[in-house]
């Protein structure tokens, strides 16, 4: 195991945490292509209690969906390395076998996907892809799958289930779907929901309804949620822990009070910044220079200086050579990943950055 | 659905129309002269005014083409020929060979029965074969099954039928002598089911090969663009096992645009197969109409024509009623 990001203080690499029921350590996901390897996560470390929601945001290739994919184990069988440790509920998920694992996912650890349409099969029945995700974890006949599919749909608000258990994925609307969505992931009461950017598609009134459903599902099944998104809306409505991903690692981490009223890290800065307002007035949209790093060719140290209007902060060359520790804030769960000492980066967000949010 | 189905049946009825009357006048725009066929060997200008006013080869193309046409609109037939050859024709009448003067409904009933044999047989072989292959392939792309069965695809696309026919005859009846010489007594299954495939397996296999190649090529490549489908990926996600998710939700997917394709394809053969038909004797409608065409027999081409127009047609609306059927998205009206 690499030892750069596995020394990080604020998961200690000694004792897990007992009481989290999800503690992802030290994640590496790469993919060897004919490029070069692709390091998509690179040490990501966090936990998630019972009941919580943790947002993770980051851009397009910051490591999110891949993240995702792996706690579902679902790269399991393809070509991308997975190191790392992921305790579920006092299971280890990187080296579970295969067979093992299958019986968790969609069971004890269900995902919803961004694209209703696509993420459903084009060919089967609403319901009867209900069922299917029943009947696989639970040895039951199909007429009891069937009414649990009927009460689920019913349970996220779609009109008259039992009729629209019939139609086919193209004969609802995009707000519909997602929800058909949501309930076939709640089909086996899920104990950890992970929904990867669940209202992208959606426009944004049937955003906030589906949002409301899922706060109101949480708080009736006491599950877990990691909702993935790049819209630091939804997590402001539905997550209390936040973390922000760059190049394949967090780069903060923390309350999601701290981060949206106390960013660190400039990246964060950047992404509060590019967040339209309705007290704005007209100026245009701030945005983050550059573009996302290739996660063939890293930036070496902190792979945000190519893209950091800070770098003159740091004396030497740090930035360029050392990647910088995720450093706790004053004993608090807030954690940044910069080589500006805090006192220095809290003036920095004061003086310069809040006055222009 | 029913409304859909009557609208393409009246749909099929004009474009057969259309293919009659196209072969019609193409026939008679050739240099062809079918009088100078009949007359024989001692022929002079009188027996050739004979034949063509007794044949009615005089009357103008139009009225020639209604008479023709007559036996097929009036649902009593027509009757055929002058004093002497006098016969009635029923409904469906397609007229009489000018070669053998046998009734063209007959004839073409007759070479029915052997195409229909050999293009559902090869259209199963290369059906089975092609899928299955196609399906390892892409469950092992880039692994040497994967390899191998694109180099086979390769191979059986470039192989031409001419000569892979004429190598099954030679290696299989000629020299190893496992079969025996094609006899058109066993061309339906009522000969017996050994003697049956012994007649047809070598046409089969010849007829089967180019198709098998492409559909291997097209079941991979639907299936591998399938597998990366958002859908699969739920199925997984679902916790459903690689079986299911291959097979129920993988498989469904990908072979519904073969169901098309092979629909058609099958239609298209239903018209006869000219040169596997040639190669192995069998009497089927491929051999009709080359031998018509060689012959100048307008009523034979005409029948021969019409009838694989009539299966290609046709094919076209079951394919597009199945599909309906197939993927829940495409609604018919």
């Amino acid at each position: 195991m690499s030892t750069t990001a596995s020394t990080e203080p604020v998961q200690p690499s000694g004792a897990r945490d007992a009481s989290a029921f999800l503690e992802v350590r030290d994640l590496h996901v790469r993919f060897p292509t004919d490029d070069g390897l692709v390091r998509a996560v690179n040490g990501l470390s966090f936990s998630l209690q019972p009941g919580e929601t943790l947002g993770i945001v980051g851009e397009s290739g910051s490591g999110k969906s891949v993240t995702s994919l792996a706690i579902m184990g679902l790269h399991k069988g393809s070509r991308a390395q997975v190191e790392g440790e992921i305790w579920l509920d006092g299971d280890e998920l990187v080296s579970m076998r295969v067979e093992e694992m299958r019986r968790l996912r969609g069971n004890k650890v269900s995902m919803i996907f961004q694209d209703p349409l696509s993420a459903m099969h084009p060919f089967y029945k609403i319901g009867d892809q209900l069922v299917e995700a029943y009947l696989v974890h639970n040895d039951v006949s199909k007429a009891v799958a069937k009414k649990r599919a009927v009460d689920m749909l019913d349970r996220v608000g779609i009109p008259s289930p039992a009729s629209r258990y019939h139609d086919y994925p193209h004969q609802f609307s995009g707000g519909m779907r997602q929800r058909a969505m949501i309930a076939m992931a709640l089909m086996c009461d899920p104990r950890l929901l992970i929904a990867d950017e669940p209202t992208t598609a959606l426009d944004v009134t049937v955003q906030a309804q589906i949002l409301d459903l899922m706060n109101d599902l949480q708080k009736e099944f006491n599950s877990a949620i990691i909702i993935i998104t790049h819209d630091l809306g939804v997590v402001a409505q539905m997550a209390q822990k936040l973390v922000v991903m760059y190049g394949g690692r967090v780069v903060e981490a923390g309350d999601v009070r701290d981060i949206f009223y106390r960013p660190e890290h400039p990246y964060a800065w950047g992404l509060l910044g590019s967040i339209p307002r309705i007290t704005g007035g007209g100026d245009r949209l701030k945005s983050i220079k550059g573009s996302p790093p290739s996660l063939i060719n890293l930036p070496t140290g902190c792979p945000f200086h190519p893209r950091c209007d800070f770098r003159d902060k740091v004396p030497g060359d740090a930035c360029v050579t050392d990647v910088p520790e995720l450093l706790q804030i004053g004993g608090t769960p807030h954690a940044a990943r910069c080589h500006i000492p805090s006192p220095e980066r809290q003036r920095l967000f004061t003086e310069q950055i809040k006055p222009a949010l | 659905m029913f409304n859909y189905i009557v609208r393409r049946l009246l749909q099929m009825v004009l474009i057969l129309f259309a293919i009659s009357a196209i072969t019609f006048f193409l026939f008679w725009a050739t240099p062809a002269n079918p009088a100078l066929l009949i007359c024989g060997k001692d022929c002079n200008t009188e027996r050739i005014a004979e034949v063509n006013a007794s044949y009615g080869f005089d009357d103008p193309l139009i009225v020639q083409y209604g008479r023709y046409m007559s036996g097929l609109v009036n649902p009593g037939g027509r009757e055929l020929g002058s004093e002497g050859s006098q016969e009635h024709c029923s409904w469906p009448c397609l007229d009489r060979s000018l070669q053998n003067g046998l009734q063209v409904t007959d004839s073409i009933a007759d070479a029915i029965g052997p195409t229909f044999w050999l293009a559902t047989g090869a259209a199963v072989l290369w059906l089975v074969s092609g899928v299955l292959l196609g399906l390892l392939a892409a469950l092992r792309k880039g692994k040497w099954l994967d390899k191998l069965s694109v180099g086979l695809a390769l191979f059986g696309v470039s192989f031409p039928t001419l000569v892979l026919g004429y190598l099954l005859v030679f290696v299989f009846i000629v020299k190893g002598g496992l079969l025996p010489y094609p006899d058109q007594a066993n061309s339906s299954p009522s000969a017996g089911l050994v003697p049956f495939f012994q007649f047809y397996i070598l046409p089969w296999v010849t007829l089967a090969l180019v198709n098998a190649a492409l559909y291997t090529r097209l079941t991979r490549a639907n299936m591998i663009d399938t597998m990366n489908e958002d859908f699969i990926r739920t199925a997984r996600a679902k916790g459903l096992g690689e079986r299911q998710v291959v097979f129920k939700h993988g498989l469904r997917a990908a072979l519904t645009p073969i169901v098309t394709i092979f629909g058609l394809d099958l239609g298209a053969l239903l018209g006869g197969a000219v040169i596997t038909e040639r190669i192995f004797s069998i009497q089927g409608l491929g051999k009709l109409s080359i031998d018509s065409v060689l012959g100048n027999d307008l009523p034979v081409v005409m029948g021969v024509v019409l009838v694989a127009a009539f299966f290609v047609v046709f094919a076209n609306i079951v394919v597009d009623v199945l599909y309906a059927f197939i993927d829940p998205r495409v609604r018919l009206s």
